[in-house]
């Protein structure tokens, strides 16, 4: 039923875009928000790589789009899209539960997804998803992120992600157990709440079956990039 | 026009400019409104006097300044603050208010005594739905109080946009104390954001106007200093809670100018006085979210009204004005200086401020802000016991927890004040049996289960009465900071009577959400609260938040226990502490529906309730 009715709102508002009543506690609002979008050192060409998140919705009920692109030259390797109904569950919990599409690297698959995204104690956003695909492959992802505050505006921001499957998908080039894990560290700059160039190290290592398919690639298995991007909202 | 540069702050260039506005900015005074006028400018002197009974006022979009960047103002008669209106109690009023926006109006005046219908809120006061544009609305109803006053839109987020202006009433039977000159001191904040703006901002990012945030640095000094031990217990709590002890106000000076009397901090009001004369000061508080503390370095202020109602008088060196709240007090200068009048808003991000002087051409220094203030645990209504105190700001704390039945003005509660200068305790009764009017309820805490959820991040259990804690950031600040525990009306309680019945009202909210409520219940989603015709009952405010709330009732008088009975101060707004409870009397003598909200004007969407009297 909430759905139905974040659906007919998201389509009213698009309609009638910015004629909202305000006087409403609960107001429409979306947000659109790229959480990194930045070019990474690497031999050759250097990727781009995009994280994105739009919302549209209430305070307790929205909808939930995650966007994550990466591009090499002229290809896209990776990229993979999100479409959630996020519901409030706790103070600072969300329960996310929608459909995952992976289009790149080839060939696409598609999920069910089910996830806790919020902040975690001690200040720690977290989101911890779980996606169930065909022949029911369960991928598990957890993501960790963390602001600390040098300054008002010189911010840096460790995150830690990892993924793991419950079985191998040769096509995909995935094995199971612990697959992939990513530590970075990016020191931004909030010129503006909305807005904060950042340079960072990004560190990335592939593990078991997955490490064994990038071998067979004559693809790194581990790798330190360095990072330059923006982070904005709006 | 000019623009100015204030090299000691660490705040960025643009902000600084918006924290202490333009020189000569301001706001037309009674030109035709067309898209051609340019913004002129309100006189250091401040807002124009309407006198009479019958007032003529007009809303129309105005061209302001208060920054550098132009805005349309939403002003009543061409000015912001709109006039003031000055009459005298008894007078039969006649108020005209002819609506020349694009969007519906109301004009509520805040602490009158009125029919329901003369209210002024839209769809709450009776057969009351708003001014539409191009017509004219008017209001009749008679004079029955005097005192300072004010008036404000009460449509969406108009007020934010410079709808408000002052109101005194001259006293029937002549004043209980005297003076030689009075001049009505309004404090506001502007933005050059739309209101609309600043809230859906709100929304999606709540810490987005707080740039005081705790920093690495800073939590290393604290662990240096307190050691490992207390640091942890302490950092514990609030990353458990995962609440920022930083987090005053939700609108800081990162967009707002402070103006005192529609002029800004780089021009400063002026009001003048004569050495040796009696002055009276008529502060109102016509911010959108700002609390302001008010001090005059060098001057003792007398406090002699509250809320337009006549106090015993309380001589303060600063006051801590809540948005709505109005005081008056009498100040004598007695040397040929001119003194500042410093109102710094309760996070510090800037300040308003004007100048008292003899002279138009003599100034006096601005003083340096206070630091920012931080939260302590006992501003969360925590229970302190068996807590390690140390570096916390725990002066007015009262640490007996849970069982607070009428322990405000126990000996014991006196044990850990060390407010000596608060002359509590002398006067106020220890109350015996079940809550006698004047001492607040005994009835225990308890959270109604529409209390748990996500839209809920706290709860405070060991909430306390604090009447006379002067508030985060004023305790023991070596000043004399008024409280509400030394407020007491000049006269006889207007109602002696005892409660027949107590309301218990939890101001509750996620801040993370930035979403508010009364008992965890939306205005959305409430039923009006029904008083019964005649009625005399307590309402216990609690809250279960960590911001100062100031709650206004409509219509009918807040007679806030202070603890003394025989002498109960009637206000029309209340701050409530975060983490505190407080007490009210309420005669319901006024049929009719009533509005009933927090004043913050961000939270009052959803911390409201509508009041019907039957």
């Amino acid at each position: 039923m909430q759905c139905i009715k974040i659906w007919v709102a998201i389509a009213l508002a698009t309609a009638f875009s910015g004629a909202q009543a305000m006087t409403e506690d609960d107001p429409f609002v979306s947000q659109v928000i790229i959480d990194q979008l930045e070019t990474r050192s690497a031999e050759g060409s250097n990727p781009l790589v995009l994280e994105a998140d739009a919302w549209f919705g209430y305070d307790l009920h929205k909808l939930w789009l995650k966007a994550d692109v990466e591009k090499v030259g002229s290809e896209i390797e990776e990229s993979e899209f999100q479409a959630l109904y996020s519901r409030a569950i706790d103070p600072y919990w969300d329960l996310q539960i929608g459909w995952r599409h992976n289009t790149k690297p080839q060939p696409s698959r598609d999920w069910l997804a089910l996830g806790f995204k919020g902040l975690a104690p001690y200040w720690i956003e977290t989101d911890a998803a779980l996606f169930i695909g065909k022949n029911n492959q369960v991928n598990a992802r957890l993501t960790f992120e963390h602001e600390m505050l040098f300054t008002q505006q010189l911010v840096l921001i460790p995150e830690l992600s990892m993924n793991l499957f419950s079985k191998q998908d040769a096509a995909a080039e995935v094995g199971s157990g612990l697959s992939d894990m990513s530590f970075g560290l990016r020191l931004g700059y909030e010129i503006k709440r909305e807005f904060a160039p950042y340079v960072g190290v990004n560190w990335t290592k592939k593990f078991g079956g997955t490490a064994d398919h990038a071998r067979a690639a004559e693809e790194k298995v581990s790798d330190t990039q360095f990072v330059a991007g923006i982070r904005a909202w709006f | 026009m000019q623009k100015i540069i204030f090299p000691n702050e660490s705040v960025s260039l643009s902000r600084r400019r918006f924290v202490k506005g333009l020189v000569a900015g301001g706001a037309v005074m009674g030109l035709g409104v067309g898209p051609s006028a340019s913004a002129m400018v309100v006189p250091r002197t401040g807002q124009n006097t309407l006198s009479g009974s019958t007032f003529d006022l007009t809303y129309s979009p105005v061209k302001v300044n208060f920054t550098g960047n132009e805005r349309f103002a939403m002003a009543i008669n061409g000015s912001v603050p709109a006039p003031t209106l000055r009459f005298k109690e008894g007078a039969d009023l006649i108020l005209n208010v002819t609506n020349h926006l694009a969007e519906d109006t109301s004009i509520h005046w805040h602490g009158l005594i009125l029919p329901s219908a003369q209210d002024g809120v839209p769809g709450i006061s009776t057969g009351f739905n708003g001014i539409k544009p191009g017509t004219t609305f008017q209001y009749r109803f008679p004079a029955i109080q005097n005192g300072t006053y004010w008036y404000h839109s009460h449509s969406g987020f108009q007020e934010q946009m410079g709808a408000y202006g002052a109101i005194v009433i001259e006293p029937k039977a002549g004043y209980p104390y005297s003076f030689d000159r009075e001049h009505v001191v309004v404090l506001s904040d502007w933005s050059d954001e739309k209101p609309e703006d600043v809230y859906t901002k709100l929304k999606k990012l709540p810490h987005y106007y707080n740039f005081r945030e705790r920093t690495v640095g800073e939590s290393l000094a604290q662990l240096k200093a307190q050691g490992l031990n207390a640091f942890l217990a302490d950092r514990g709590m609030w990353n458990d809670m995962r609440m920022s002890d930083r987090d005053i106000s939700d609108v800081t000076g990162y967009t707002y100018t402070f103006l005192m009397n529609g002029v800004t901090p780089a021009d400063g009001w002026m009001g003048l006085f004569q050495c040796g004369e009696k002055v009276l000061l008529r502060f109102i508080n016509a911010a959108a979210m700002t609390f302001f503390d008010v001090r005059i370095p060098g001057l003792k202020m007398t406090v002699v009204a509250a809320d337009g109602q006549y106090v015993e008088p309380v001589s303060v060196d600063e006051f801590r004005i809540g948005v709505a709240e109005t005081y008056d007090v009498i100040v004598e200068p007695s040397s040929e200086q001119a003194y500042s009048v410093f109102a710094q808003a309760i996070d510090r991000s800037g300040y308003a401020r004007g100048t008292l002087t003899p002279h138009p051409e003599m100034t006096a220094s601005v003083p340096e802000m206070d630091a920012a203030p931080i939260l302590g645990h006992g501003d969360m209504g925590m229970d302190m016991r068996g807590m390690d105190h140390s570096g916390h700001d725990m002066g007015s704390m009262d640490h007996s927890g849970h069982n607070m039945r009428g322990m405000h003005h126990s000996s014991h509660h006196m044990v850990h004040m060390d407010h000596a200068r608060h002359q509590i305790g002398c006067r106020n009764r220890m109350p015996m049996g079940s809550g006698p009017a004047g001492f607040g309820s005994k009835q225990a805490v308890v959270h109604a289960e529409t209390e748990y959820g996500p839209h809920i991040d706290m709860r405070a259990d060991a909430a306390n009465y604090r009447l006379d804690d002067p508030g985060i950031g004023l305790r023991n600040n070596g000043r004399h900071v008024l409280t509400y525990a030394e407020l007491f009306n000049l006269y006889k309680t207007h109602d002696p009577r005892e409660p027949e019945r107590e309301i218990n009202l939890h101001l509750t909210g996620n801040m993370s959400r930035y979403m508010w409520s009364i008992n965890g219940i939306k205005f959305a989603d409430a039923e009006p609260l029904h008083l019964k015709y005649g009625e005399r009952v307590r309402i216990n405010l609690l809250n279960d938040t960590m911001m100062n709330h100031p709650i206004h009732l409509h219509g009918m008088w807040s007679d806030l226990e202070t603890g003394d009975p025989d002498h109960i101060p009637r206000k029309h707004t209340v701050i409530v502490q975060p983490g505190a409870k407080i007490s009210y009397l309420v005669s319901a003598d006024a049929m009719g529906g009533w509005a009933y909200h927090c004043h913050l004007l961000y939270h009052m969407p959803g911390m409201f309730r509508k009041v019907v009297v039957s």
